[in-house]
């Protein structure tokens, strides 16, 4: 890094830092055990929240310089938040780390191919739904054209690293143009209506995993829910937020705002742990633009995570049932961290009949996804992969379930990078609903039928 | 600065990998769990083996380089800070559990591990390990030996210095020597052991441990009562010791804490009581139900305006976890938190915190109180913020004369917490100047060249008095 391009990073981090948030931290060392980055580099405090923290405010303080090291350790920081629960300062991580990252990435220069990357991803591609699906439009293509056996086959994934050909075959099928271009707008509930509420689709979701979508519309009407999905939604912006691109992250969040703001609705449904705790965080984000603040805070206070609307309209009570097997569940970060959701999941698959939900080890420790933490830091994060799995294979589970895309496929990878594909599966909390309250459905109607024989 | 030769040398020892010099690093390793302390080490070493301590110690010896051994960087007294420079010490590659000897009803340990790790390994094999510092979860073994650690069962239990039977230890000359080991009795020479729990890395390196265990207890039992006063709290307190009754925790917090800690906890607090004492029996089913029912009738006669008693052992462990969380959640409240240690003779408990009290007022400071009440080690917290000199000038005020107070109860400055760099002004208001003198004559034949954690436990000589500026 340049001289100049540290002072300028340094003098904002003296303009933008929250010095009082930095102050509340105060040392005691709660959050190290929680810190999957502390504990996977050997306990080395400069992987640490209590490290990451003290050494913002010495850059804030003028004690160190932002130098590459500092940019390392905010780097590996996965933006888990684990951290938050556990710290009884009740510091708030997630907010100052955003803020750091911010700063360093506006003000850093970036080789080339990291900058173009970053502008056609950040904002070419997943500000723009229509791009997503034709981006996944292609993906489709490869996957069915015969593409794919010929790349698998000809031996020409091997030229890619380790980690982006499990990705790429963990990657599922994804769905069609058309039936991405098609999508429902409006649900009417199957039972009686008890609550009104929207969607929010999600950029990935609602291409890539849209069968996992369509999922999640199902269940909430068999729930008894009404369904809008305003069309004028947009990506959460989390993954630009996360990545020090908060000024792109507040246009999305603007249009979010805006395009849900005339839905009649109690609340807004949410089926990926991390866009939903983006979603609650609008306030803060939008906290210096005095028009947006109000509305921004409102639309967070309707934000709503599917397990946690399943629970509250009694879904669980509904016949549900699975094949003889065990099942566990690994914690979405943000959906336990921030949403503090994590015991509306295990109610609901706990009262899977046929099924035995067995907790993980460490469940709530994250998997090493991260956004796209497992592509920029893959190391560290197949290191946190191997420890996830070692937790996983002692449940002797069959089914891993999870509730954010990123982390579904992380444990693909894991399931893949194991060999145990053909044993163990990873599914969306969703997908795993659907097929239980179907299958206990289609038991009971056959029951009836063959009673009625 | 070591010069580049130097840390060639530090690299030959430990692996290249083992050495950090970047400037994150010495950042992050510039301080621990102690406000307003923080100084730049020099380097981060890593030993991976005994041996390897041996000879980082004793080339740093011939340097005269300061060395700061270091565990999870928990403690409240400034004990890790570099604050001559030099090397940080961390024992992270000494992590492992050697033996758990079922016969002798010892465990053998590197010091470097994780001090609950460590109680559940004895644990699973039915074994009591009661040392229960508020940062176990955290903290390492090799620290709470350094430091002589309480914790929440030092009542009936004692503390870490009780559970210490044998150590391996490397000498500031690089020498490494065995004291005491699995025995109950050992009078050869002078007890090495016990001087080196709680030397606080001045004295040498502890590389092994060999710690006594108990039989765990068959049952447990917790109760909460609240109070409408402190006064009446802190003479139940009185009242049950007087009544010979030890029971495992007795804990006290006052009105503030038992706000903040409910913030942070949500676990249903009672937040309108005074005071809450929190009080736990272990041991056989029978003398367990007998204790806790005179506990119970001991509470009701002295005013507690509610008495009740855990569900579950899930509900009881959520409340100790909510008093450890006690220091930290005060954070919240103000930018900076001063938390002290003084403690009394079980019998005064009721007078200190009195004097606390009256103390806050004087020098109108506020300060939150809790801590073990039982064994008289309480913990007076002063919320500040550290950029209002004025303030800062008033709590050290508070703070001396709550010292001064402890020490004419018959109390002592530091109960569990230890002296390193904070109470080192202080040292001589319990010991003397005698005392002092003696300790350092200690210091003296062990590390002539001073190169253990200095700075720590005497004050310098500019500052051997009192450090409050009048």
């Amino acid at each position: 890094m340049k001289t100049a391009e540290k002072q300028r990073i340094q003098q904002q981090f003296q303009e933008k830092m929250d010095y009082d948030e930095l102050l509340n931290c105060m040392r005691c060392g709660f959050c190290l055990p929680s810190c999957p980055t502390y504990m996977e580099s050997g306990k080395d405090e400069a992987h640490s929240p209590r490290g990451r923290i003290a050494l913002m405010k010495a850059v804030v303080d003028g004690d160190i310089e932002p130098d590459e090291d500092v940019k390392r350790s905010l780097d590996m920081c996965l933006g888990c938040r684990a951290c938050e629960p556990v710290c009884p300062s009740g510091v708030n991580y997630g907010h100052l780390l955003e803020q750091a990252r911010d700063i360093i990435y506006q003000n850093q220069q970036q080789s080339i191919p990291v900058k173009v990357v970053r502008k056609a991803a950040f904002q070419g591609l997943f500000p723009h739904q229509q791009r997503m699906i034709g981006l996944t439009g292609l993906i489709g293509f490869y996957q069915r054209s015969g593409l794919r056996t010929v790349a698998r086959k000809s031996g020409a994934m091997k030229l890619l690293p380790e980690s982006m050909q499990l990705m790429e075959k963990v990657l599922p099928d994804v769905p069609t143009s058309k039936s991405m271009k098609q999508r429902q707008r409006h649900f009417q509930p199957t039972v009686p209506l008890k609550k009104r509420v929207a969607f929010f689709a999600g950029c990935l979701m609602d291409t890539v995993f849209l069968p996992t979508n369509d999922a999640t519309t199902k269940l909430l009407q068999y729930a008894g829910c009404e369904i809008v999905v305003p069309e004028a939604q947009a990506c959460c912006g989390a993954l630009h937020g996360h990545s020090g691109e908060k000024q792109q992250a507040k246009k999305m969040a603007k249009r979010n705002i805006e395009a849900f703001e005339e839905a009649e609705i109690d609340y807004i449904i949410t089926n990926a742990g991390g866009c939903g705790a983006f979603l609650v965080d609008y306030g803060h984000l939008l906290k210096d633009e005095p028009e947006w603040k109000a509305r921004a805070e409102a639309f967070s206070s309707k934000i709503k995570d599917i397990s946690s609307v399943l629970v509250e309209l009694g879904f669980e009570k509904l016949p549900l049932s699975l094949q003889d097997e065990i099942i566990t569940y690994q914690d979405s970060c943000h959906l336990k961290n921030v949403q503090k959701t994590f015991m509306e999941p295990r109610k609901l698959l706990s009262s899977i009949d046929g099924a035995q939900y067995v907790e993980m080890k460490d469940a709530g420790r994250c998997c090493g996804s991260a956004g796209i933490y497992n592509l920029v830091e893959t190391e560290m994060s197949m290191q946190i992969l191997d420890y996830k799995m070692e937790q996983t294979k002692a449940t002797k589970a069959k089914t891993i379930v999870t509730a954010n895309p990123g982390c579904l496929l992380q444990m693909k990878l894991g399931i893949e990078k194991e060999g145990l594909s053909d044993q163990i599966r990873a599914v969306h909390i969703v997908d795993l609903l659907l097929e239980a309250y179907e299958n206990a459905n289609s038991t009971y109607s056959n029951q009836s039928n063959s009673s009625s024989i | 600065m070591l010069a580049k030769n130097e840390l060639e040398v530090l690299a030959a020892i430990v692996g290249k990998e083992n050495v950090e010099t970047s400037q994150a690093s010495k950042l992050v390793y510039s301080f621990d769990a102690t406000p307003q302390f923080q100084a730049m080490p020099d380097a981060i070493v890593s030993p991976r083996t005994p041996a390897e301590v041996s000879q980082v110690v004793k080339w740093c010896n011939e340097q005269e380089i300061p060395i700061v051994p270091r565990g999870s960087g928990t403690n409240l007294s400034a004990g890790t800070t570099p604050l001559q420079g030099g090397v940080v010490l961390l024992m992270k590659h000494l992590d492992k559990i050697l033996e758990i000897d079922e016969e002798n009803l010892t465990v053998t340990t590197q010091p470097g591990v994780n001090t609950l790790e460590l109680m559940e390994a004895v644990e699973a094999k039915g074994l009591f390990y009661p040392p229960d510092p508020s940062s176990m979860k955290i903290s390492q073994i090799g620290g709470n030996i350094n430091e002589n650690s309480g914790g929440l069962r030092g009542l009936k239990y004692g503390v870490t210095r009780d559970y210490v039977m044998g150590l391996e230890i490397v000498l500031p000359n690089g020498e490494t020597i065995r004291t005491g080991g699995k025995l109950a009795k050992d009078v050869a020479g002078y007890d090495l052991t016990r001087l080196f729990v709680g030397s606080e890395g001045t004295l040498g390196i502890i590389t092994e441990a060999t710690l006594k265990l108990i039989p765990m207890p068959e049952t447990k039992k917790t109760v909460l009562a609240l109070y409408e006063d402190m006064d009446a709290a802190a003479r139940t307190v009185s009242k049950i010791i007087a009544s010979k009754i030890i029971p495992a925790t007795l804990e006290f917090l006052d009105q503030p804490t038992i706000k903040v800690v409910e913030d942070f906890s949500n676990i249903g607090l009672p937040t309108h009581a005074k005071a809450v004492l929190l009080i736990e029996q272990d041991g056989d089913a029978a003398v367990v139900e007998k204790d806790i029912a005179k506990i119970v009738s001991i509470c009701e006669d002295n005013q507690a305006i509610e008495v009740s008693m855990a569900a579950s052992e899930i509900e009881a462990e959520a409340l100790r976890s909510a008093r450890r969380s006690a220091l930290s959640a005060l954070a919240r409240l103000k930018p900076t938190t001063i938390l002290e240690d003084a403690t009394v003779p079980r019998s005064e408990i009721a007078n200190m915190v009195e004097a606390i009290n009256r103390i806050a007022e004087k020098h109108q400071v506020e300060i939150c109180t809790f801590g073990h009440a039982g064994d008289g080690n309480l913990h007076p917290t002063c919320l500040t913020d550290a950029r209002d000199k004025e303030e800062m000038e008033r709590v050290e005020q508070a703070f001396e004369e709550i010292f001064t107070t402890a020490v004419a109860l018959g109390g002592t400055i530091t109960g569990e917490h230890g002296v390193g760099a904070m109470k080192a002004p202080y040292l001589h208001l319990k010991l003397g100047d005698a005392g002092v003198g003696a300790m350092q004559s200690i210091k003296q034949a062990f590390d002539p060249k001073n190169i253990m954690n200095p700075g720590k436990m005497f004050a310098n000589e500019n500052r051997k008095r009192v450090v409050v500026k009048q």
